[in-house]
């Protein structure tokens, strides 16, 4: 245990203050840049904000920056590759962690870990040929494209496995003498008491979706199919001309909406379920 | 109400062998009560009849009906388990529910089975709570409706009183004899508590390593163990035991505290023990009657020290090296290093194989001084 001292007390606080500020000054310096007009920001950022908020928010959400695609567009590609992706993680991987924990069937571990050892090849290590398979599938600059490679889990397999073995094993066999099947026992049983799980993986999925680059800066070519991570690149990375530093700290804003929402929205029971063992 | 009949049951894992072939029959409407130490395998033997557990080899029939290779839905069964296994995150009417839903009942056929047995169980007020909001006792009754909504023709249980307080336990032990009087269903119960075995059994069997040492009545279990085994586990404070030499062509005994004398056990015939090196004499505690005559009786018990617990008082003491404790109506003390003579009725005096622990009955006798007569 920690001794409450006073000092300690007035030491941590200033610690924890210090931490916040470190994290949030460029998150301000975001802010108040999205809020003047392009001539102000060439000199220096203003300490406060300026009034030219609404024009370049509205500007960065309708036709963009370079007059290609505007946020609005980036934001909902993005949004159906973080879902796509995180459904279809969680899909996957409890499905395969519920074979793996009720299932006896042969070479069963060593499927366990095949999934586990995935976990040493993440998109970056195999992307040249992943890029080559999706390609000759024809799905480059498709939404199928963007999420399909990055579906495969074995962290949330992992997870979810962890999860099921501290599920009584006596409720599975409950309900087996009750009179339902495997399916029904997972739907009605397994799914329902895996939901603070669920929403913690959630989260952590989304965020993982929503913030990947490498991936979808290489399988989109067409401007309509513009993540709003890439988007920010894209604007900054203007060939000889001037970058429009307000819109870009508009859309850096915007991009920095949807998983702050996630997070809110979704904390308490993300908290629940990294926290809360079975009662 | 149905049968259950098992037939030479046996249970591996891999190369380890756990059940060591048991025939039981129960009767419909009976009570049968599987008892013995943790990893005697009661509940291996429960959980086979379930059908949660592979049967090696051997069949066991449930209403005459052969269920090795049916799934547990399929026999007809419900089972309460230790920890309850109450679906957490369903409220107790859907709890019960649960089961007669996955069967495809009506609606309302549903509902009224749920009420009725609720109203049973005496926990109508709680339909619409939690597993988690619930007392122990509140879920074990839950526990019980679920098994009882469905109409199975046999209720298992599995240490279903071991999460309970002692308090609690009792009380929850009237309740299932008093549910299995109105119900009348076939029902097998695990425990390892030996007074559950006593007070709900109508028969018992005592289990150990894999084998029933005993297939009897409470009764007959108690009074006529059928191994010191057995004598030692049912009882408490547990049945004394001397080990005592066999003189005087089976007609005394030498005691440990080496005195003679002459056999305390009735209607045996001495030449039975004639052949026999060593018997081990075994009397429970409240079977030692204390004799004032100091000449008189079989056992002298130098006193340790004696517990007073208000109905009676516990002698703890020793025979030789043998350690015995008697049980003596009334609260008294007894000053440490006193000798007490005891003596006890021939009825309650009985006599073990000292090498098999087997007992050695006054009816049977012949037959295991003859075969020992013959391997030697």
């Amino acid at each position: 245990m920690v001794e409450r001292q006073p000092w300690l007390k007035g030491l941590t606080h200033l610690g924890l203050v210090l931490g916040i500020a470190l994290t949030m000054f460029p998150i301000y310096i975001a802010l108040v840049a999205s809020t003047h007009d392009l001539g102000t920001l060439y000199s220096t950022v203003p300490a406060w904000f300026g009034n030219q908020g609404l024009q370049n928010y509205a500007l960065a959400l309708g036709q963009g920056a370079d007059a290609g695609v505007g946020v609005a567009r980036m934001l909902f590609n993005s949004t159906v590759m973080a879902l796509g992706i995180t459904f279809g993680k969680i899909a996957i991987s409890i499905v395969s962690a519920f074979a793996i924990v009720y299932f006896r069937f042969p070479f069963r571990m060593m499927f366990f870990w095949l999934i586990f050892v995935t976990l040493m090849l993440p998109v970056e290590v195999r992307i040249v040929p992943t890029f080559q398979v999706v390609a000759h599938l024809g799905m480059l600059n498709s939404y199928v494209g963007l999420t399909l490679p990055l579906i495969a889990s074995a962290t949330a397999t992992f997870l979810f496995r962890q999860f099921f073995l501290t599920v009584p094993r006596e409720l599975a066999e409950s309900a087996r003498i009750d009179g339902a099947g495997p399916m029904k026992f997972f739907f009605t049983i397994l799914l329902p008491l895996s939901r603070t799980n669920l929403a913690a993986l959630f989260v952590i999925l989304f965020i993982y979706g929503w913030n990947q680059y490498l991936w979808p800066l290489l399988i989109t070519r067409d401007d309509e199919m513009v993540t709003v991570v890439m988007g920010i690149q894209r604007l900054v990375n203007v060939p000889d001309g001037v970058v429009a530093w307000n819109i870009a700290m508009a859309t850096a804003i915007l991009a920095l909406l949807p998983p702050a929402v996630v997070v809110i929205v979704m904390q308490r029971q993300f908290v629940k379920g990294l926290v809360e063992q079975e009662k | 109400m149905a049968n259950v009949a098992i037939r030479n049951i046996r249970k591996s894992y891999g190369k380890t062998q756990v059940i060591h072939g048991i025939d039981l029959k129960v009767e419909p409407g009976e009570f049968i009560v599987l008892v013995g130490p943790s990893g005697c395998g009661k509940s291996t033997l429960l959980r086979m009849i379930a059908g949660l557990e592979e049967i090696t080899s051997g069949e066991i029939q449930i209403a005459g009906r052969r269920v090795n290779e049916l799934e547990p839905r399929e026999r007809d069964i419900a089972m309460v388990f230790q920890n309850y296994a109450l679906y957490p995150h369903m409220t107790v009417y859907n709890n019960m529910a649960y089961g007669l839903r996955n069967r495809g009942y009506k609606k309302d056929v549903v509902d009224q089975e749920v009420r009725r047995a609720a109203e049973t169980l005496q926990i109508g007020d709680l339909l619409d709570r939690r597993p988690g909001q619930l007392s122990g006792g509140q879920r074990q009754r839950v526990a019980m409706g679920r098994c009882i909504v469905r109409h199975p023709s046999v209720f298992l249980f599995d240490e279903p009183l071991s999460n309970l307080d002692a308090k609690l336990r009792v009380q929850m032990r009237l309740e299932i004899r008093k549910l299995h009087q109105s119900q009348g269903v076939t029902s097998v119960y695990v425990t390892h508590d030996q007074v559950e075995a006593m007070t709900l059994a109508d028969r018992l069997v005592v289990m150990n390593a894999g084998v029933a040492e005993q297939i009897g009545t409470p009764l007959e279990v108690y009074d006529r163990p059928a191994s010191t085994f057995v004598a030692d586990f049912i009882g408490s404070p547990s049945m004394n035991f001397l080990n005592a030499q066999v003189i005087e062509h089976g007609k005394a005994l030498h005691l440990p505290d080496g005195r003679d004398v002459p056999l305390p056990v009735q209607g045996l015939d001495p030449e039975a023990l004639e052949n026999m090196a060593s018997v081990t004499v075994g009397v429970r505690p409240e079977n030692l009657k204390p004799i004032e005559d100091k000449g008189g009786g079989w056992l002298r018990l130098k006193v340790l020290m004696s517990e007073t617990l208000g109905a009676d008082t516990l002698v703890h003491g020793t025979v030789g090296d043998a350690q015995v404790t008697a049980r003596l109506p009334g609260a008294a003390t007894y000053a440490p290093d006193s000798l007490l003579a005891f003596g006890s009725k021939p009825e309650h005096t009985l006599l073990f194989d000292a090498g098999t622990g087997k007992r050695i009955d006054a009816s049977a006798s012949p037959a295991p001084a003859a075969t020992l007569a013959t391997g030697q």
